[in-house]
């Protein structure tokens, strides 16, 4: 049975309202509880009784919040963008070594040349671009090295084990990195690596902002040859897809929109890899038209769920992002594994 | 009726094959001047390593020739666009493809791919289209199953229809019949026949299933390594000797009279004649029991088929026998070649 177009956008409608819900409750809960009402007069900028609210409201959890909406979708995306072009379903950013490669960026930038996110707050917009920049061209050099070998390995199983292998290379690279580092460098940059989403400033955020953006757009224009390279690259060109092309603004997508996720937040795992996944189970479609803008939403969802659980209840601890993540990830994966032969987009 | 044959598809000395490194060329065959008729199928025949697939990928455009020219339509190819393209060939492969979580419809709507506007957005014109596509093959009741939950044979239809979604007048496929199973083969193969015929498509497959194209096919090119393709219909090669020439090998004979591959020809002669359902199938035993059927004369054995349970079996020394079933009359002439 297939989902007809009215129940695929009941899911969209149900997804956006869950967003909602996600969005408020990421705003409500937190080490410090402020009430909805309080939320909604510093919205609305009306008096509130607690500056400390407001200040928590606006300079914290409110980008923080935001920065999850974007980062999520980014990562989702770009995993949806790798799993249609590599044919595989169980590609993502993290897999293939991309998150590594901007990885390396930001330890070459953070540990040789001591910059430090935090050093920045307020600071000019060269510093974050040059940290983005970085993580652009590391994360640009490992998708090179992956195309290339895309191109004379046929099989996308012994691929994905080559960007795992890549992966490995770079890691050792900043191991290396890490060795001749400071100490104060090295927490810093290991900070950094549990993955944070609160790393945004209100400051930074219109520039996280306008790369993740830029790249979501990207990507909601490429749907028609996505959609065209589900037959494979050789029917996809027979149907006047311009291939190199084609190839090309997908990876500088998936390059994108990982870069910055991982220069902002740091290497985020899992939630490029599960959540097209989810997204396709939810949907029981490959379809790109309905696909991508689900995987997005979901993608924000997850994101956003994840800052919530990184709460600790009854407590004043937050967990490392990238404790959250595999929760929710790894079960999905597992799931998908197990079931691969009665999933159709697996066949 | 004594239509002019149309030519879609003409090559002038074509030479394909693979470009090496430092600029040699692996050629593989050479000279090629081939022409592909609308309303034909034409079967691409050879053994594994003979070039249908170097021949194939480079008329798909997927393969650039060594030298010479293709043209389609009267247009050289190397003029073509990739949209321009799109809307002359269309293409069954046999790459592995991705698209099982998409239903039938919408892989049939990716042959709009060249018609449809940036977003790919379908109109009511290719919405009927599509329709149409789906129903020429046969599986328009299963438009909204995904492609997972196809038979294998379905989905060749599904993908033969997206060729004709793309509306265009040749259609290549790469052994669309490997991996079915007997029964979808000859629907794939009646339905190709059936589109040539309907559509005037001009349809050009690779296949390995010689049974099935020497029974469908309008028109064969035979490939064979090191040395010049031949074109005809399957008949004219058949009786002139070519067609065998490109399939023996040590150990492999052609049987002309059979038309199938065997690795000895039987010598011994059985006349066999009358009611022509029942005499195909006696020869047919007969060839397998190592006897050769022929024309009846009064110097071997004869069978005269008068129906399927009526046979008699007449001796050349004027003895005769009546059997009712072609075990019978296998298990009799085998005792009498025994004795002899």
């Amino acid at each position: 049975m297939m989902l007809s177009p009215k129940s695929k956008r009941h899911i969209f409608i149900s997804l956006s309202a869950l967003l909602i819900v996600l969005f408020v409750i990421s705003l409500v809960y937190g080490s410090v509880r402020i009430p909805i009402k309080a939320i909604w007069e510093i919205l609305t900028g009306a008096e509130t009784e607690k500056i400390a609210w407001q200040h928590i409201l606006l300079q914290s959890r409110l980008p923080q919040s935001c920065t999850a909406i974007l980062a999520g979708a980014s990562l989702a995306v770009s995993g949806l963008l790798l799993q249609t072009l590599f044919k595989n379903p169980l590609a993502g950013p993290s897999i293939l070594g991309i998150t590594d490669g901007a990885n390396l960026g930001v330890a070459a930038v953070m540990l040789y040349f001591g910059a430090s996110l935090n050093q920045m707050t307020g600071l000019t917009t060269n510093a974050y671009l040059t940290v983005v920049l970085a993580a652009f061209v590391g994360a640009s050099i490992v998708l090179a090295i992956i195309i290339y070998f895309s191109t004379k390995v046929k099989s996308n199983v012994i691929l994905l084990i080559i960007g795992i292998m890549v992966g490995y290379l770079v890691s050792s690279v900043i191991s290396i990195l890490n060795y001749y580092a400071s100490a104060d460098k090295v927490h810093a940059f290991v900070m950094w690596g549990l993955g944070n989403f609160s790393g945004v400033s209100r400051e930074q955020l219109p520039y996280f902002a306008s790369f993740t953006l830029s790249g979501l757009v990207l990507a909601l224009l490429l749907i028609k040859p996505l959609n065209a390279l589900l037959l494979g690259e050789m029917y996809a060109a027979n149907l006047g897809v311009k291939i190199k092309q084609t190839r090309f603004l997908i990876l500088f997508c998936t390059g994108l929109l990982a870069a910055s996720v991982t220069a902002f937040c740091g290497p985020i795992s899992f939630i490029g890899l599960a959540v097209p996944n989810i997204a396709r189970l939810m949907l029981g479609s490959s379809n790109h038209k309905s696909l991508l803008p689900v995987t997005l939403i979901t993608g924000s969802c997850v994101a956003l769920l994840c800052t919530i659980l990184m709460v600790v209840p009854g407590s004043n601890t937050i967990l490392p992002l990238n404790a959250v993540t595999p929760l929710l990830g790894a079960p999905v994966i597992i799931y998908v594994l197990l079931n691969r032969k009665s999933i159709q987009y697996f066949n | 009726m004594n239509k002019e044959r149309q030519t879609v598809i003409k090559t002038e000395e074509l030479s394909i094959g693979y470009s090496l490194k430092g600029g040699r060329q692996k050629v593989i065959h050479k000279g090629l001047n081939l022409s592909l008729y609308a309303g034909e199928v034409t079967c691409l025949l050879g053994l594994n390593g003979a070039g249908k697939s170097t021949l194939l990928r480079t008329l798909c455009g997927f393969q650039k020739s060594l030298s010479g020219a293709v043209f389609l339509q009267g247009k050289p190819l190397k003029e073509f666009s990739q949209s321009d393209f799109a809307l002359a060939v269309g293409v069954v492969l046999t790459e592995k493809t991705n698209a099982g979580g998409i239903t039938a419809y919408e892989l049939v709507s990716l042959g709009r791919h060249p018609y449809t506007g940036f977003f790919g957005k379908l109109k009511e014109e290719d919405h009927r289209v599509i329709k149409e596509s789906l129903e020429a093959v046969g599986v328009a009741h299963k438009a909204h199953q995904r492609i997972a939950e196809l038979s294998d044979g379905e989905k060749q239809k599904v993908m033969i229809a997206k060729t004709l979604a793309q509306q265009c007048p040749i259609i290549l496929l790469d052994e669309p019949t490997a991996f079915l199973d007997v029964t979808s083969r000859i629907e794939t193969m009646v339905l190709l026949r059936k589109l040539a015929v309907e559509q005037n498509k001009a349809i050009l497959l690779s296949t390995h299933d010689m049974d099935m194209a020497i029974q469908m096919g309008d028109c064969f090119w035979l490939l064979d390594k090191n040395r010049p393709i031949a074109c005809g219909i399957p008949e004219d090669l058949i009786l002139e000797g070519t067609f065998g020439s490109f399939f023996e090998k040590e150990g492999i004979l052609f049987d002309v009279t059979t038309g199938k591959l065997n690795t000895e020809i039987p010598q011994k002669q059985i006349g066999v004649e009358g009611d022509f359902t029942t005499s195909y199938w006696v020869g047919n035993a007969l060839v397998r029991n190592g006897f050769r059927p022929s024309e009846v004369s009064p110097e071997h054995i004869n069978v005269i088929c008068h129906s399927p349970t009526e046979l008699s079996i007449q001796h050349p020394n004027g003895n005769k026998q009546l059997v009712n079933c072609v075990f019978e009359v296998i298990r009799n002439i085998k005792t009498k070649m025994k004795n002899e």
